[in-house]
């Protein structure tokens, strides 16, 4: 019998519907569940006031990442409020029956960090968080998206969630990266093409010859931003890239059950003859490093661009919202970005605070300072990652560069946690979201990759990293 | 949940583009385990100085729009994190509907679980109500839920589009969770397969 050809994301979706009613949403399942201190407090106190049980705590999994500190664990913790948030969230936990990677935990880190590096994110699931970067879990051929808080109650109450089915936009990426040219350049690449709302509604798929080329942790970086382009999920489909990094990891199958399991990820590639509603190329080979300017991701340019003067658009509007940005950014349209003073560098979160991300940007600072007047974070995004960095002396790295070794957590991404950027200050920041405020009130940010970051760091003001490796 | 069917209210009006819910909320007001004091914290970072003065000319604070319930924003509403305090503030501070051209898909889906309803208009009729709310101040916007009408004085009445399940939810208060539950035998016999 010949089946109709189906895209990556149409396999899971369909193979995940428990049922679906006239005119309604569908009602999927949901294979993973993973839990922050932010967004779940306001869901398990629904759970109770119903008198309602976490479904499947063993689809459940919870981390602490948000608000903790990243100074040595030995200090104690100033903010109470977020404090009792932690604490909220161990409770819960315990008396939930979920399994918490709390703050003790060797294991913990951010939650789009450590569900890949447990194994637990694997091929084909559907896996949700009320967090909007889950869409990062997408690299592995899994159906990934942020949810919000009544969703999380739904999701831990029943293990399903109500939801229309997206559209599919495909992006494809051919050729291959240049030297300097990383997976972050890609991505910030996409959003500036097509916008911050240029995927809503949809789910990408990354495909071609440059998305294949990459790793699991430059491919993770990719789809993590991929809710910054608008679009709730991006996935890649799953091949041996994929197993070999997930092969022996704790929550990784087995003997018989990884060859089973293996041989059923293989089939969940879109079709040949499948259809996207959307699609899109790039060409990773024309690419340069890229950079932000303004105050949403999708304001970004090629490093040795020019920031773009608002009187070129006859949208009145858009002029007026890159003006206000401008004026935001402190900023002069046809500027040059190059050379511009900096005086924070934040390396981490969920997009770029992986081993890779950290050797990269280790690699640049070995053997040179960072420019004084330069305040320098390094945040790994699990434990884990910590530890590696640690066992590879990249610590030592930074540390001798003039840069401050933290503890895993989201840090200066999103500022809870008492990171954060001065008022009026620049950063170039490996994070995610370059929004009025993200950093820190009055904070201005540039979104770049760890190679651009750590270039920064050394000279002070923004540097195309080409001139230096 | 909160049901929503009719609501008549002036118009308070913030046309930036690409609102997003670290505008409509910051960060730093993330760590409460409750609901409470949210509506304090909407658009914080316009709605008060530096020092913590409150900033007068921005919307939020004019006296005259004390009790508006509508808010007509730019393109792209509520993009970013997946925060629901980003709904709660709005609705706690009195907002119970947002017009603009379009939401992020978080951000509507997290609207429609507490009665805030997110109204798309085409451009022009975006542009059209920008213009008359900047004449007329107190102009009083309609909307009728049931017949999905915004209504425009003078005499102009726009239909809105809105998924048939959650317009049967908002109209009867339905709740979700309820529903999902109600499907108990099935997620058991798919847990089974
Ligand atoms: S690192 Fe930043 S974007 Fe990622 S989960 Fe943490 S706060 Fe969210």
């Amino acid at each position: 019998m010949q089946s109709n050809p189906l895209t990556l994301f149409e396999k899971i979706w369909y193979s995940h519907i428990v049922t679906q009613e006239p005119k309604s949403p569908a009602v999927l399942y949901i294979d993973l569940h993973l839990v922050h201190e932010v967004t779940s407090p306001q869901a398990f106190t629904g759970l109770r006031e119903r008198g309602l049980k976490v479904r499947r705590p063993q689809r459940t999994l919870a981390t602490m990442d948000h608000s903790i500190p990243t100074t040595p664990l030995s200090i104690p913790m100033a903010d109470t409020q977020a404090a009792a948030q932690l604490q909220q969230l161990a409770e819960n936990c315990e008396e939930f029956d979920i399994e918490l990677y709390g703050m003790e935990s060797p294991m913990r880190g951010i939650v789009h960090v450590i569900g890949p590096e447990l194994g637990r994110t694997q091929p084909g699931m559907t896996i949700v968080c009320g967090d909007s970067h889950t869409s990062t879990h997408g690299a592995f051929g899994a159906l990934a998206f942020g949810i919000g808080t009544s969703e999380v109650e739904h999701v831990l109450a029943s293990q399903c969630l109500l939801q229309h089915k997206p559209k599919t936009f495909q992006v494809n990426v051919s050729g291959k990266l240049g030297i300097g040219v990383s997976a972050k350049d890609i991505i910030l690449a996409l959003i500036a093409k097509i916008g911050i709302g240029g995927g809503t509604g949809h789910v990408f798929e990354y495909t071609g010859e440059a998305i294949r080329g990459l790793t699991m942790e430059e491919r993770m970086t990719i789809c993590n931003m991929s809710i910054e382009g608008g679009a709730r999920a991006g996935m890649i489909a799953p091949d041996d890239t994929t197993f070999e990094y997930l092969a022996g990891r704790e929550h990784s199958p087995k003997g018989i059950k990884w060859d089973k399991a293996v041989e059923s990820w293989k089939k969940l590639p879109t079709d040949g003859e499948a259809i996207y509603d959307q699609s899109i190329t790039l060409d990773a080979s024309s690419l340069e490093p890229m950079i932000t300017f303004g105050t949403n991701p999708g304001m970004g340019l090629q490093i040795t661009d020019r920031i773009p003067n608002p009187n070129k658009y006859d949208d009145l509007d858009k002029r007026h919202n890159l003006e206000t940005s401008l004026t935001y950014m402190e900023l002069q349209p046809g500027q040059p970005l190059l050379g511009h003073p900096v005086d924070v560098i934040f390396i981490g979160s969920c997009t770029n605070g992986r081993i890779s991300d950290l050797r990269l940007a280790a690699k640049v600072l070995e053997g040179r300072r960072i420019a004084e007047n330069v305040r320098m974070l390094v945040v790994p995004g699990s434990q884990s990652v910590k530890m590696q960095a640690e066992s590879e002396g990249l610590d030592k790295v930074f540390a001798d560069a003039g840069a401050e070794w933290r503890e895993a957590g989201c840090s200066m991404c999103i500022a809870m946690n008492g990171d954060q950027v001065a008022p009026g200050q620049y950063a170039v920041s490996t994070s995610n979201r370059n929004f009025e405020g993200r950093q820190g009130k009055g904070a201005r940010t540039f979104l770049a990759s760890p190679l651009t970051a750590a270039a920064t760091a050394v000279r002070g003001a923004i540097s195309d990293v080409r001139e230096m490796i | 949940m909160a049901k929503f069917t009719h609501l008549k209210s002036r118009v308070i009006v913030i046309p930036n583009r690409n609102i997003d819910t670290d505008q409509i909320i910051p960060a730093r007001f993330l760590k409460v385990t409750d609901k409470n004091g949210l509506g304090e914290a909407l658009f914080s970072d316009w709605r008060y100085n530096s020092d913590g003065s409150i900033n007068p000319d921005f919307v939020l604070n004019h006296h005259q729009n004390q009790d508006a319930k509508i808010l007509l924003a730019g393109d792209n509403f509520g993009c970013g994190s997946s925060r629901e305090h980003a709904p709660w503030a709005l609705t706690a501070w009195g907002i119970s509907a947002v017009i603009s051209t379009s939401f992020a898909d978080i951000f509507r889906n997290n609207s429609l679980k507490n009665a805030l309803l997110p109204i798309v208009v085409t451009t022009d009729i975006h542009q059209s109500l920008f213009e008359l709310v900047t004449k007329s101040p107190d102009t009083e916007l309609s909307i009728d839920l049931a017949s999905q009408t915004l209504i425009i004085p003078p005499d102009t009445n726009v239909t809105f589009p809105i998924d048939s399940f959650a317009k049967k939810c908002l109209l009867n208060g339905v709740d979700q969770l309820g529903y999902i539950l109600s499907h108990e035998s099935l997620i058991e016999a798919y847990e089974l397969t």
